[in-house]
């Protein structure tokens, strides 16, 4: 498939670089003229995946996570990608509130968040070879007319740019 | 880019037996750990029976943050007080609502406000 746009991005798993990794997704959604938000909802799950891979793939050691960003049309579509220890029991990780680290204070949300601010998440893992995280989400175009634009058109606004 | 994107500053001040914790900054696993540790040490110290987080200056949490304020709501309660948020933002109202978190931690839309409704408790306990 070829996509409008792609990036891809590879980073040491490493906690700081979960700024990094949001604000590169939202640079890359920005381009679809998204309202806030979809920004936000984009930043926020990014964020879950990433934190994941860092602490639950990688289990706070060194490692590499792999991040693609993919547009089509209004869609975007983001791969979280880690090489590390992967999920044995996917449901029982997908399962809001539980935490494999509560000794690290997680709450257990962040797959909720996931499915909660995208429209689509599919998670592939193996024991031993690591996770993918897809998400998809339609982005709502700040700049799409609303009826309310069009009679403002229509009764002699600026029109079409 | 947000200048220092990952850097987060944290005030706490003491004011009528509340902790007032003001954090300046994002909200994730990265930073979550700084807070908990200047806070907890805070709270420790001091004779406060409630806490009041100031989230003006919070433009992004992720469920980091929700870990945080439960990890401290816990230890509050502890001593037999309570945990509020004041002056959250719009987006961060979505997941907090998601996470439950408003059925134990009470927001409100201003330190002020926060602050009476502390009293309030103090007053009844």
């Amino acid at each position: 498939m070829i996509y409008d746009n792609e990036v891809s991005i590879s980073m040491s798993a490493r906690s700081q670089n979960e700024a990094f990794a949001r604000m590169a997704a939202a640079a890359f959604a920005a381009s679809l003229d998204p309202l806030l938000g979809d920004l936000t909802d984009i930043k926020t799950a990014v964020s879950e995946a990433v934190t994941n891979a860092i602490i639950h793939g990688y289990e706070n050691k060194d490692g590499l996570v792999f991040i693609t960003l993919r547009s089509y049309g209004a869609e975007i579509i983001i791969t979280v990608t880690d090489e590390g220890v992967g999920i044995e029991d996917l449901e029982q990780a997908m399962t809001p509130l539980y935490t494999s680290k509560p000794e690290l204070e997680r709450s257990g949300m962040g797959f909720t968040i996931m499915e909660t601010f995208m429209d689509h998440v599919q998670v592939t893992s193996a024991p031993g070879r690591g996770t993918t995280v897809e998400m998809r989400k339609t982005i709502a175009r700040q700049g799409r007319k609303s009826d309310f634009d069009c009679l403002f058109t229509g009764l002699g606004g600026a029109g079409e740019r | 880019m947000e200048n220092g994107a990952n850097a987060v500053d944290v005030m706490i001040l003491e004011r009528n037996k509340n902790l007032i914790v003001k954090i300046m900054g994002d909200i994730d696993q990265h930073n979550a750990e700084e807070i908990r540790e200047k806070v907890d040490k805070a709270f420790e110290r001091s004779r406060c029976g409630h806490m009041i987080f100031d989230f003006s200056g919070v433009a992004f949490m992720d469920s980091s943050g929700i870990g945080l304020l439960i990890g401290r709501y816990k230890n509050v309660r502890s001593r037999g007080g309570t945990v509020a948020i004041a002056n959250m933002n719009h987006d961060l109202g979505r997941i907090y609502n998601i996470s439950g978190l408003k059925k134990i931690i009470g927001s409100f839309d201003s330190l002020d406000q926060a602050e009476k409704q502390a009293e309030n408790r103090r007053a009844r306990a």
